[in-house]
């Protein structure tokens, strides 16, 4: 795990995220969001997480963004402007950083340097996935479908 | 293949159930997927029934049964199962055949009804629980699919609920077998009592087996008394006969399903399964219990026939001749010939059940007139419900050679004949064939022969899916006869378990000349008596009085509300009174000391605590007021709360730990 | 030197206090979104960090637990962007301010 390689990744994600959270035009704020999904796909990389970095991938760049992109443009017509800013919003979400900075520097024994593992491979993934995690498994499946049901129902024209 | 229909006889009635409910649950609103499920099933019930049936041939008295236990309570287990008979085997084929021919009858007879499919649900429910009523091995199991065919019954005789003579028809049936109900109740009980079980036969431990019946000792003829009162009520037997007739009210084909195959038959079918009961203890073939059922049934034969006479309703005429049919074959079971009365069931089924379509094809082509006295000269109009009829008719004449119903009915003449109580029944039976030939032709005539009067002018033949099944219906009962004659009584000896033989010259009996002279002596008289008969009646005419009296059904329905009837109305308005005046008293002394009471507390309440909850709610509303003003309705002000509750939760968990 | 936990959690907690300053100060529902995308991705890559760093890391809880959590997290992004578009059609508005109904 190299630390410049880290940085760099965190730097560009961070600064992905911020443009996303800010910038006032809202399809750029979304292309900015898939920086920062592949930044943090990056990440997981580099912590030994190949699948799920794939995974990140898939599903946030392949689809959340996509999907982001079309509703945008499904919306573009709104009369108002998408900026506006709510200062008070800015506030609260500085105090919570300062926040969790404060717990997470207090609490002692996060220094330690990670330990050598094996690589995780998708074989066992889909083994743990198979046995021990086939209940949520399941139970995902379920939600997935019951999701594209209700998201289907929810868009559908009304009819009057 | 034998033994699996052995173990799986249940299928038989579960086939037409499953249909009823599927029908019920799928098919509301499209009749011709009702029909079709309605009449599958039966033609599943149907061949399983052939299925059923073949194995019995095979061995003389074949008799197989399964029992299993359905619950235990204590010591106690209750157990039921099923049994396959000749008995059994023979009724199920004829109820299927015949159900299957009435279901296709309705097809047509039902059209554009807008409760069409429920009506073919219902039909498959009552086929289902008058099958499982013949497969039962236990008296409990019989009784359940008994109540269930009473059920049946009301949901299809009230099937034009909102006429209110079909509503007062229905009650009445459903009231009037439920007071036989109560006896054949009874008789399970005490026969549960008395021999501890309630199956038929258990290798050896059954009620109708020789330990089961040794065990019930002297009240055997009591429980089998008991058990007929149920059977009479069914079987529409004086005096439990009321509703019978009234039962025309629902659609013919139900008619049909009821007199012929069903409901009736299950009271003859009852007597017949439980005979071992009663002529348990015989002196000569005669026990107590016998001779009740024998007496009743001459009552009721003679009864029938008489007020057929004097009937103007196409219906009411066969349900009238149902009653009697039923008296003869309750005679026939009393006086020993159990084989006989069977035999004169299944031909009854099948000509009676023609007869029914054949009267509901008439009624249908005459735009639902049921009066005799306004047809006339259908003959040519409707020719094969012409040919079907005369087939049907001279079937329940009992002319003899071609026609099933005159074996049968000649060889419960034989039985009866040589009843060692008394001739009386014997006699009073010939007088019954007379009587039953004559109301057949006169209905005949009126029907099909002579002018047409205004209701056959409009008539019209029915359509192929109301003639079919006449026509099958006829075919059988002709050929039926051919397993019946003396020469070859193979029907005879299936059921009793002898062999047969084929003996040409048994064919022309003494018998014979004797049932052949009262036939042509009762269609004879029938012919001179009402050849001109058109609007009005030619007894009516002559005898006026014994007319209105037969019209009338005897006055016996007056003579129940002027009775029976007036006395429980009697009843339950004193049992209201003493409520009123009595037990209201009482309830009413015991109710104003609790008021007091309660007058006293509710002072408290009102002085006491309501003042003090009147206060906390007025300030929680106050509150509610306060923190309702404190939303904006505005996501993110709610997320941001959420944020910053979090952040508290985080710095109080920070500092604690 | 190789990054410890410490600086992992602290990257997930800025990426956490974006997201909720998306979700909190931006107008437009499509924001409030992205917002909510961004929280749980920290929250995942919390998930993958402790797993990594932790002293038996054979057992995969937190890798597992992660790609349910991703499995979620779109579905919930599919049926929160739904929303928008009926929301959209119905008022004719994307933004939350005027949205208001159930204020008290």
């Amino acid at each position: 795990m190299s630390t410049a390689a880290f940085i760099v990744i965190a730097i560009l994600m961070l600064a992905g995220a911020l443009a996303a959270a800010t910038l006032s035009k809202l399809i750029h704020a979304a292309l900015c969001l898939v920086i920062a999904f592949i930044g943090i796909a990056a990440l997981f990389f580099l912590l030994g997480a190949e699948f799920v970095g794939l995974v990140q991938i898939f599903v946030y760049v392949g689809a959340v963004a996509v999907l982001i992109v079309f509703t945008i443009l499904l919306t573009r017509h709104a009369e108002e402007p998408t900026s506006g800013f709510n200062w008070s919003g800015v506030l609260v979400a500085v105090a919570v950083f300062a926040g969790l900075i404060w717990v997470i520097l207090q609490t002692p024994s996060l220094s330690a340097p990670a330990p050598v593992i094996e690589a995780l491979t998708v074989k066992r993934i889909g083994e743990v996935l198979m046995t021990d995690y086939i209940w949520p498994l399941q139970c995902v499946g379920l939600l997935l479908t019951a999701a594209l049901v209700g998201g289907l129902i929810l868009v559908m024209e009304e009819k009057r | 293949m034998t033994s699996w229909i052995l173990a799986h006889l249940w299928l038989i009635p579960a086939a037409p159930l499953a249909m009823s409910l599927l029908i019920l649950g799928l098919a509301g609103s499209r009749p011709r997927t009702g029909s079709a499920l309605a009449i599958i099933g039966q033609v599943v019930a149907l061949g399983l029934a052939v299925v059923a049936f073949v194995p019995t041939l095979e061995t003389p008295g074949f008799r197989t049964f399964q029992n299993f236990t359905w619950f235990t309570f204590g010591e106690q287990a209750l157990r039921i199962g099923w049994v396959l008979d000749p008995l059994a085997a023979a009724m199920l084929v004829m109820i299927t055949f015949v159900g299957l021919w009435i279901f296709v009858f309705s097809t047509g007879y039902m059209a554009g009804d807008k409760n069409f499919s429920r009506f073919f649900a219902y039909l498959s429910f009552f086929s289902a629980a008058m099958l499982g009523v013949v497969i039962a091995n236990s008296l409990l199991l019989l009784f359940v699919c008994w109540e269930l065919v009473g059920l049946a019954s009301y949901l299809l005789i009230g099937f034009w609920i909102h006429k209110p003579s079909a509503a007062a028809a229905t009650k009445k049936a459903f009231i009037t077998t439920r007071i036989g109900d109560i006896g054949l109740f009874l008789g399970i009980l005490w026969l549960y009592g008395g021999s501890g079980t309630l199956l038929f036969y258990d290798g050896g431990n059954g009620c109708l087996e020789k330990t089961g019946l040794l065990a019930l000792g002297a009240s055997a003829s009591f429980i089998a008394l008991l058990i007929f009162s149920g059977a009479a009520g069914k079987s529409g037997q004086f005096p439990l006969h009321v509703w019978l007739p009234d039962a025309m009210e629902g659609p013919t084909p139900v008619s049909a399903l009821i007199h012929a195959a069903t409901m009736v038959a299950a009271g003859v079918f009852l007597v017949a399964r439980m005979y071992p009961l009663f002529s348990f203890g015989a002196l000569d073939g005669v026990t107590p219990s016998l001779t009740v059922v024998v007496w009743i049934g001459v009552v009721t034969a003679l009864m029938g026939a008489l007020i057929a006479v004097a009937q103007a309703d196409i219906k009411r005429i066969l349900a009238y001749s149902t009653i009697s049919q039923l008296g003869l074959m309750m005679v026939s079971l009393g006086v020993g010939g159990v084989a006989a009365g069977i035999m004169h069931l299944l031909a009854h089924g099948f000509f009676k059940a023609l007869l029914f379509l054949g009267s509901g094809s008439v009624i249908h082509g005459c735009h639902h007139e049921q009066d005799i006295r306004k047809m006339g000269g259908l003959r040519r109009i409707m020719p094969v419900t012409f040919l079907a009829y005369a087939i049907g008719m001279m079937a329940l004449s009992g002319v003899p050679l071609l026609f099933s119903g005159a074996w049968t009915k000649e060889e419960i003449l034989h039985a009866t004949a040589h009843w060692p109580r008394s001739p009386v029944p014997y006699y009073l039976m010939m007088a019954g064939v007379v009587l039953t030939a004559l109301y057949m032709t006169r209905q005949m005539i009126c029907v099909f022969f002579g002018k047409p009067r205004e209701a056959a002018e409009r008539a019209h033949e029915s359509p192929s899916v109301m003639t079919i099944p006449l026509i099958v219906l006829a075919v059988c009962t002709i050929a039926l006869s051919a397993v019946l004659t003396p020469a070859w009584p193979w029907l005879h000896s299936y059921l009793t378990g002898e062999p047969a033989q084929f003996d040409l010259g048994r064919l022309i009996q003494p018998m014979l000349f004797v049932s052949l002279a009262l036939v042509a002596a009762g269609i004879g008289l029938g012919i001179l008596f009402y050849r001109n008969a058109g609007r009005d009646d030619p007894l009516a005419r002559s005898q006026p009085l014994l007319f209105r009296f037969l019209e009338n059904k005897m006055w016996l329905d007056e003579l129940y509300a002027k009775t029976v009837i007036a006395w429980s109305a009697m009843f339950s308005k004193l049992s209201d009174w003493m409520d009123r005046h009595i037990w209201d008293g009482l309830a009413r002394t015991i109710g104003g000391a609790g008021q007091l009471i309660g007058i006293v507390s509710a002072n408290f309440d009102e002085r006491g605590i309501n003042a003090g909850v009147d206060e906390s709610a007025a300030g929680t509303r106050g509150l509610g007021r306060l923190i309702a003003a404190r939303h904006s309705g505005r996501i993110q002000t709610y997320m941001g709360v959420i944020a910053v509750g979090m952040l508290a939760l985080l710095v109080l968990y920070a500092w604690l730990t | 030197m190789t990054p410890t936990l410490t600086l992992f959690l602290i990257i997930s907690a800025a990426l956490f206090s974006i997201g909720l300053l998306a979700a909190l100060s931006r107008r437009h529902a499509i924001f409030i979104l992205i917002g909510i995308e961004m929280m749980l991705a920290a929250a995942n890559l919390n998930f993958i960090a402790f797993w990594r760093f932790a002293p038996q890391p054979q057992a995969p809880t937190g890798v597992m637990v992660a790609i349910f959590s991703i499995a979620i997290a779109a579905a919930e992004a599919a049926i929160g962007l739904a929303l928008v578009i009926s929301v959209y059609r119905h008022y004719r508005t994307t933004n939350v301010e005027k949205l208001d109904q159930l204020k008290g």
